[in-house]
């Protein structure tokens, strides 16, 4: 099989999917073409990851690039697809009427294909507006519920977002533009073309663009300071999209990061603009850690989780060096997964105590003993803590920093996922231990395997991935730090 | 890149107008004059993709200008017409600052811009004015774009403000990049459709839900 061919079979099934949920008026149809899409996808995104971990090779007429990278971050956003999807059956039955879950799952189905398609565009112009393609369509997931929240936050989502990237469509130009001295005045916008072109290129036009592509895609990513439309989306969102919007879309925005930087540093630009990266990093970080630990909203503890994340897979980028690259690549999967698995948890906790309010939720293994035994393992994960997939990421990063020449970010991140450490963990020490007779959980409320499955099913993936690093992984991230990223 | 006196000239004069009429949009606070003033902005880009085809020699800028016209200049000020009528406003009533504030911050803006265009040009060694003035105005009008976001509340000021911005990057690219390829800027085009198209949904859900079409009332959610 070529690698095209596993690519078509990741992406047509969810267009598929799409269009079936866009003319279907029958729920169960809708459900079960998204839940199928959802695993072909993922099987095919093995099958695309394993053929692409080779030299790049383009695709239609140069407009597709099929390189490891584009498989790596395909494959995080097919795992997350088909979790969000068996997850999404459990829950949206009950969160909306049967009319309206044909519009969710074309809107569900339409989200995932145009993060499939984003990572693989080999031109700067499409990429860019395949990014803004999953803005426009998610928005509609955010404010699925119509409630005002809902819709406040879909607005601030869209506002903020498409205020953001346009700072990347000038970046974007600029960079064009700086290759015209090179290569004349018409050529095609690829990433590649344009890293050949970067050494003869003029240095204040690269720096220029590339710190407002960083800034643009940053907003995408959730980096501070931009990252302020991410908190109301993701908690306001029905779970199964915020889990698509943290786990999945994060990631593909990093994607335009990741090969803008490698551009710059074929221009000669590599140490300032990777001091760029550390420094959004950083301060992703620093904010994360002062609101989680003042935080009340459950989801929205989750979403300032996802900024901490990013904030970590901009300094393992940053940081640079096959380590580095490898660290904050192996970071994208594991957080992808574990998010997932909080959001996940999030959400039947919601439902359970009727309320996002963590100080209504209290004692949640009384009633639910494995869901709440699985989001609680998820939430010693996510903090970083050993024998799980973040912990090893999060080392590594930090292996990274200091023998890349950052003691002191590394320092800084260091102390930071400490604070974060504690912070998280005392909310759900609250949530499980605390006895809090006033609130009553909702007895109607059955959790169902449906929403049980998908935690199992990304908490086991973690564990393994935090014993067990394998080689053929290094492989993969060394092909990547190879032709990009790296030093 | 280098032109004829006589295209320099034109070039400098509907950019210049261009940002004359983002400083009229920014003086303003009735959303007619506004959209107007946005209007024929959009135009003037049409105008000027299609002079910076005919004297640079590139022939497919005819069809940029044509859907540009056809686009921005006739079916987005449609739809967003079509928005203001349902919102039932008439002027801007959520200023954070006063206009005649607004239009000095934004001449504050536009000296910033030159700044920034002077050093790249030197940079560049000199290149022209017209390429200069082409960074400057780019620059101005997407800062003053951002200046209007800020400073305006209103859900319809918003996305006027988002498509001010993308004015100035589209008319910085019809004179800096010419050459860029055709099929992208008609997808951008077109992406801008769909963009509004997907704004006036969400103004329904705002009007709808909300109750409000000020995101200063959007405060339901912080922290």
């Amino acid at each position: 099989m070529s690698p095209l061919t596993a690519y078509a079979l990741i992406l047509v099934p969810p267009v598929a999917a799409a269009l079936l949920g866009l003319f279907t008026a029958r729920a169960g149809w809708a459900e079960t073409s998204n839940l199928l899409a959802a695993a072909v996808s993922f099987a095919a995104s093995i099958v695309f990851v394993t053929l692409s971990a080779t030299e790049p090779v383009t695709a239609l007429g140069g407009y597709l690039i099929l390189d490891p990278l584009a498989g790596w971050v395909v494959l995080c956003v097919a795992a997350v697809y088909l979790l969000a999807s068996i997850y999404a059956v459990g829950y949206m039955r009950t969160e909306t009427t049967p009319a309206r879950l044909p519009r969710f799952y074309a809107l569900f189905a339409g989200f995932a294909a145009s993060m499939f398609l984003a990572p693989v565009m080999n031109n700067l112009g499409l990429y860019w507006i395949a990014i803004e393609l999953t803005t426009l369509v998610s928005t509609f997931l955010v404010g699925f519920d119509r409630s005002p929240e809902g819709t406040e936050a879909a607005w601030k989502y869209i506002i903020v977002v498409s205020t953001g990237i346009s700072l990347a469509l000038l970046g974007t130009l600029l960079w064009y533009w700086a290759g015209t001295f090179v290569l004349g005045r018409r050529y095609d916008m690829t990433w590649s073309l344009l890293e050949q072109a970067a050494p003869k290129t003029n240095t204040v036009l690269t720096t220029l663009a590339f710190l407002l592509v960083l800034a643009g895609y940053g907003a995408k990513v959730g980096l501070a300071p931009l990252h302020t439309w991410l908190p109301d989306a993701h908690s306001q969102g029905p779970t199964p999209v915020s889990a698509m919007l943290s786990g999945a879309l994060l990631n593909t925005a990093m994607v335009g990061i990741i090969r803008a930087l490698r551009i710059a540093e074929a221009a000669g630009d590599g140490r300032l603009a990777r001091g760029g990266l550390i420094l959004l990093g950083a301060i992703s970080l620093l904010v994360a850690a002062l609101l989680i630990v003042r935080q009340t909203g459950v989801k929205r503890l989750m979403a300032y989780s996802s900024v901490e994340h990013m904030g970590v897979v901009a300094l393992g980028f940053g940081f640079g060096g096959p380590l580095g690259v490898a660290a904050a690549l192996y970071h994208m999967l594991n957080h992808s997964l574990n998010k997932s698995l909080m959001f996940f948890g999030a959400g039947n906790a919601a439902r359970l105590f009727g309320s996002k309010r963590m100080s209504s939720i209290r004692t949640v293994l009384r009633y639910t003993p494995a869901g709440g035994a699985l989001w609680l393992a998820g939430a010693v994960a996510i903090t970083g803590a050993p024998p799980f997939g973040l912990f090893l990421s999060e080392f590594t990063t930090l292996r990274a920093g200091f023998s890349g020449g950052y003691p002191i970010p590394a320092l800084l991140m260091l102390v930071l996922l400490v604070v974060i450490f504690v912070g998280f963990l005392n909310h759900f020490r609250g949530m499980y231990f605390e006895p809090a007779p006033g609130t009553t959980p909702d007895a109607a409320v059955r959790l169902n395997g449906w929403v049980l499955a998908p935690m199992w099913l990304a908490l086991i993936p973690l564990l393994i991935l935090g014993l067990w690093w394998p080689n053929r992984l290094w492989h993969l991230f060394g092909l990547i730090a190879g032709t990009g990223g790296g030093s | 890149m280098t032109f004829t006196p006589l295209a320099a000239s034109v070039f400098t004069l509907f950019t210049i107008v261009s940002l004359i009429l983002a400083f009229v949009m920014l003086g303003s606070r009735w959303l007619k004059n506004y959209m107007y003033a946005f209007t024929a902005q959009c135009w003037l880009i049409a105008i000027l993709s299609a002079a910076v085809g005919y004297y640079g020699g590139f022939p497919e800028l005819y069809l940029v200008a044509v859907f540009t016209a056809l686009f921005r200049g006739m079916l987005l000020p449609y739809l967003v017409f079509r928005i203001i009528r349902r919102m039932d406003i008439d002027r801007e009533l959520h200023e954070v600052i006063r206009p005649s504030s607004a239009l000095v911050l934004g001449a504050v803006l536009v000296i910033l811009a030159l700044a920034v265009a002077r050093r790249i040009g030197v940079s560049l060694g000199n290149p022209g004015n017209v390429v200069v003035l082409a960074v400057t105005v780019m620059l101005a009008i997407k800062l003053i774009g951002f200046l209007m976001l800020a400073v305006r509340h209103e859900a319809i000021s918003q996305i006027l403000g988002l498509l001010v911005i993308e004015n100035g990057i589209f008319l910085g690219s019809q004179i800096l990049v010419p050459g860029m390829p055709l099929l992208l800027e008609l997808v951008i085009l077109f992406d801008l459709l769909i963009a509004v198209s997907c704004f006036s949904v969400l103004v329904n859900y705002l009007v709808a839900h909300v109750g409000s079409t000020s995101s200063m009332r959007l405060r339901r959610l912080r922290g």
